[in-house]
């Protein structure tokens, strides 16, 4: 008979940096979405063109190769990274590649005339993105950034492969130390819909949030 | 450490014999998702909350989870049940699986997408429900799904490296062994990179023209 108490905290250990990464991956990835989806909009073509690099190499290639690099290749340059923070720069920079499009997509859903409206109260550019366009956009943004959020909760389950102990990884801690596949292999199934519902369910919360006070808006 | 050309020509035979096996498992994988995708629509519209109830909720799940432990589920925890698949195979039914759950919204959004009024008209021209089908609904139905579809065949394309986490012998395994016994990473991991670039990007230039050809899936 196995003791599975030990095995189980080893899991939730795991499932602890699972949830990390997740956090600081999608802070990363909301940084450079906004910076790559407002540069593909900017007046300057030079900034949209590093852009657009930006997000058609990272939506080109796939996450598992990007992390690999990150990890393997980018010491030869002088850039030694933890699998922590590879980890995190991978994921930050693959789903900021996909949110950025998000982004572009929500600011340009906003109407002519909402510019036009604020030409004609004199707000500057600034302004016009602070107060009238990013509080209509984000709105617009939310449902797909939850989708976002969700594909990196998946995509964390990747790092297991440079080593590092999250929660994919210490099911196979825990299949190569009990021989049991079942287990450990359901448990972190059921661990990551849990959170992918959690991140869904918080995506409502906030949406409902940001709608207060835009009741009457077209969107 | 410098690049260098002459170690590339030595492992290029080693990356081809792999990009052959990416390409194999992202064609059978994308025909799995089709089918499987058309199935779990179907039986998602399901009149019957016994069939539609389960079957919406496990495509839930396998929507939520990540597909590196599907895969690992199928490879590790089957056999324990007497299932004992095949690398490739397990690889290929991951894939069709957990993609067959994403094109089933695909099909779902195709077919509610077209309005009610098409359904009326055909029966007021007093068409059956399958001639409404053949000669209504599908062909309105089917073009915009074109380009949804390949989107998620192109994204199958881009999560293929991890069947190498089973063992199946795709770019990645081949581009890690060939790693692992040189020590020299830069040329393997960026061969591997342009690899998926130089074929991702023209499939996103012929998606955006399939969109433009038909359409766009809201």
């Amino acid at each position: 008979m196995i003791d599975w108490s030990g095995y189980i905290g080893l899991i939730l250990q795991g499932a602890v940096v699972t949830i990390e990464l997740t956090l600081m991956g999608s802070v990363l990835a909301l940084v450079f979405a906004f910076l790559a989806g407002l540069g593909r909009l900017s007046r300057f073509g030079v900034v949209r063109a590093i852009a657009t690099v930006y997000i058609e190499f990272f939506r080109g290639t796939s996450i598992f190769v990007q992390l690999f690099w990150v990890y393997f290749v980018l010491p030869f340059a002088g850039f030694e990274l933890t699998p922590l923070q590879a980890g995190v720069l991978a994921l930050g920079l693959n789903v900021g590649a996909y949110a950025a499009e998000v982004v572009r997509g929500g600011i340009q859903a906003i109407g002519k005339e909402q510019y036009e409206a604020c030409t004609a109260l004199n707000l500057n550019r600034w302004q016009r993105m602070r107060h009238v366009i990013l509080p209509q956009a984000l709105l617009i943004m939310l449902p797909t950034f939850g989708n976002n959020a969700i594909e990196l909760l998946k995509a964390t389950s990747v790092v297991s492969l440079i080593s590092l102990a999250d929660m994919t990884f210490q099911a196979n801690v825990v299949r190569a130390q009990t021989g049991s596949t079942a287990v450990p292999f359901i448990t972190i199934l059921v661990l990551y819909f849990i959170m992918a519902q959690a991140i869904a369910f918080g995506m409502r919360l906030l949406e409902r949030r940001l709608s207060r006070g835009l009741d009457g808006v077209r969107l | 450490m410098e690049w260098d050309w002459g170690f590339v020509r030595e492992i290029l035979p080693a990356l081809v014999d792999g990009v052959k096996i990416t390409i194999l498992a992202t064609l059978l994988g994308s025909a799995l998702a089709a089918v499987l995708g058309l199935g779990l629509a179907i039986a998602r519209r399901s009149r019957n909350h016994l069939v539609s109830k389960p079957i919406g909720f496990l495509a839930e799940f396998i929507r939520g989870t990540p597909l590196l432990v599907q895969l690992y589920f199928l490879f590790y925890v089957l056999p324990d049940i007497g299932i004992l698949l095949p690398p490739m195979v397990a690889g290929v039914i991951g894939l069709g699986l957990h993609y067959g759950t994403y094109t089933a919204e695909v099909y779902r959004a195709g077919i509610d997408n077209l309005a009610r009024g098409q359904w009326e008209a055909a029966k007021a021209c007093n068409l059956t429900t399958r001639q409404a089908w053949i000669h209504i609904v599908l062909p309105q139905a089917i073009p915009p799904m074109i380009p949804a579809l390949a989107n998620y065949f192109i994204a199958m394309f881009k999560e293929t490296p991890l069947l190498s986490a089973i063992t199946v012998l795709e770019l990645m395994n081949q581009a890690k062994s060939v790693a692992n016994s040189s020590y020299r990473y830069i040329e393997p991991m960026t061969l591997v990179g342009a690899f998926f670039l130089a074929i991702s990007i023209p499939s996103v230039l012929a998606l955006r023209w399939l969109e433009k050809r038909y359409g766009r899936l809201q």
